[in-house]
């Protein structure tokens, strides 16, 4: 379909579309509000202290995260940063702790223990008590054949080298002591530590 | 206080407006500057992912082309890239320079200058230049009046985006998320006396070390900026990624904006008064007789044909 103008028509759209740009022009089309900050997003944040699960150097970060943990309600972690009481990082995070917010919600984060069975391929979820269970026989099992007492020269040495233990880097002293304290009280001589990984 | 810098009353430039704004209440309100010196950035880029976690920022995941530049470019997903170059010196030794490539916030924004849709980008009395999507149109006249090539358009929402400085934090009196995670403290916060003042003591430093060249980048061409550089070689910025050495508001800006358009706004007006003016002096336009009975006659033919068209359309149907 065609629309049909006179020619006063014509003349009289476009004095009436002149007169109204002209106007808006001259300032008397309507202000637009200038509030155009972002709302500051960590109002109302709970505010948890952590530390980074990334290497040894263990920096503070602070999560924070929505929800009052009421019955009904799941909260979720949805910012990250860095803590400035932590005396190593003061605030600051390399990028790999930067994006924690990231690893936190990545989807092939191990949420569970899970056992790949010797010739399987596949992963089976277990409980953590399974997996506690599970992973005393076998370290009992282990220790019990292979442990020694004493060296070829008849000296004590109480060492177990068919087992090792890798410990996590983001620990504090007193973590880290009784780690420590753990593994070498079974005799475990193989011993190391997640930073190095 | 940082934590009044932004009243949100306090804009002191608006795109495309000529209304000012209040400014009674900007007193002790400090204009605000973020200090880069790259003599200490280690290209970590824990500013880049730290800019992208807090404005929820992801940007899609490219492909490796053989340089540390990732991405390659900023996006309107990416409000900062680390710009790595290098850099062989007078005696023939490696100089690896990383630029941390972001708005400016210049005390004369030539996208403001540029932008032609009213309150799209604003300054604030601390000198943060902000854009307000809300009311960008897209036009991407702020990439052509930028001088540092910093806004980009997105094909999603067809606005423009870049870096706001945090203005969300630096509301909240915090520091920008850069400025933050920096862990080696090559990003600086703070308020521009205290930025320039570190900067010159920065600079004073690199010169004991033998960096006769150092300086402090602050372009005069757009008044300064609020985003500085501490440079090893400040003598030739270009080395930096091609910082421009002098930047200014391209001149196509300010013809437009100087000069066309009250021009064209005047002639506009002329033209509308003229043909007012003409209208009461001789009156609306007369017809003679001869051209209303051609237009008469052009009617009844077309009513005819119509009547006519209606007619065979009811003759087809059964």
């Amino acid at each position: 379909m065609t629309l049909r103008v006179t020619r006063r028509q014509f003349f009289k759209l476009g004095a009436a579309g002149m007169a109204t740009s002209s106007l808006a022009m001259m300032g008397f089309s309507p202000e637009p509000a200038v509030a155009s900050i972002r709302h500051f997003k960590l109002t109302g944040a709970k505010i948890t202290r952590s530390n980074c699960t990334y290497c040894s150097v263990g920096c503070g970060v602070l999560l924070y995260s929505r929800g009052d943990a009421a019955i009904n309600n799941v909260d979720d972690i949805y910012h990250v940063e860095g803590d400035p009481d932590h005396p190593v990082s003061r605030g600051s995070l390399c990028p790999k702790g930067a994006g924690l917010l990231d690893y936190i919600r990545s989807e092939s984060r191990l949420r569970y223990p899970q056992v790949r069975e010797a010739g399987s391929d596949e992963w089976r979820r277990i409980t953590w008590d399974e997996a506690f269970e599970r992973i005393a026989r076998h370290m009992k099992d282990d220790r019990d054949a292979n442990f020694v007492d004493q060296n070829e020269a008849g000296d004590t040495v109480n060492r177990w080298t068919t087992t090792g233990m890798l410990a996590a880097s983001a620990s504090t002293n007193e973590t880290a002591y009784c780690t420590h304290k753990i593994a070498r009280s079974l005799g475990m001589v193989v011993f190391d530590n997640q930073a190095r990984v | 206080m940082r934590g009044e810098q932004i009243n949100l009353q306090n804009v002191i430039a608006r795109s495309a407006s000529q209304v000012p704004s209040p400014q009674e209440r900007t007193g002790g309100i400090d204009r605000v500057t973020k200090l880069i010196d790259v003599s200490r950035c280690i290209g970590c880029k824990a500013c880049q992912v730290a800019c992208a976690e807090w404005n929820d920022l992801r940007d899609e995941v490219g492909n490796n082309v053989g340089e540390y530049d990732n991405p390659l470019d900023l996006s309107p997903n990416t409000w900062q890239v680390m710009r790595f170059d290098e850099y062989e010196n007078e005696q023939g030794n490696l100089e690896w320079l990383i630029r941390k490539d972001n708005c400016m916030h210049c005390a004369e924004p030539g996208c403001l200058e540029a932008c032609p849709a009213p309150g799209a980008i604003v300054q604030y009395a601390n000198g943060i230049v902000d854009f307000n999507s809300e009311h960008c149109i897209g036009c991407g006249y702020c990439v052509t009046g930028c001088p540092f090539d910093v806004p980009r358009i997105s094909e999603v929402d067809g606005k423009s985006y870049k870096c706001t400085l945090c203005s969300d934090r630096v509301f909240h009196g915090l520091e920008p998320a850069c400025v933050k995670s920096c862990p080696t403290g090559s990003i600086m916060f703070g308020t521009r006396d205290d930025m320039l003042d570190l900067a010159e003591t920065r600079t004073d430093f690199l010169r004991s070390r033998g960096y006769d060249n150092a300086g402090v980048y602050n372009p005069e061409g757009v008044d300064g900026t609020h985003v500085i550089y501490v440079l090893q070689h400040a003598d030739k910025p270009q080395i930096y990624s091609d910082l421009p050495e002098d930047p200014t508001i391209s001149p196509m800006v300010s013809a437009w904006k100087g000069v066309t358009k009250p021009l064209a706004s005047a002639a506009i007006g002329l033209a509308a008064l003229t043909g007012f003016l003409h209208y009461v002096t001789a009156g609306p336009k007369e017809y003679s007789e001869e051209d209303e009975q051609a237009v008469r006659d052009d009617e009844a033919r077309q009513r005819e044909r119509e009547s006519g068209e209606a007619q065979d359309n009811r003759e087809e149907r059964p």
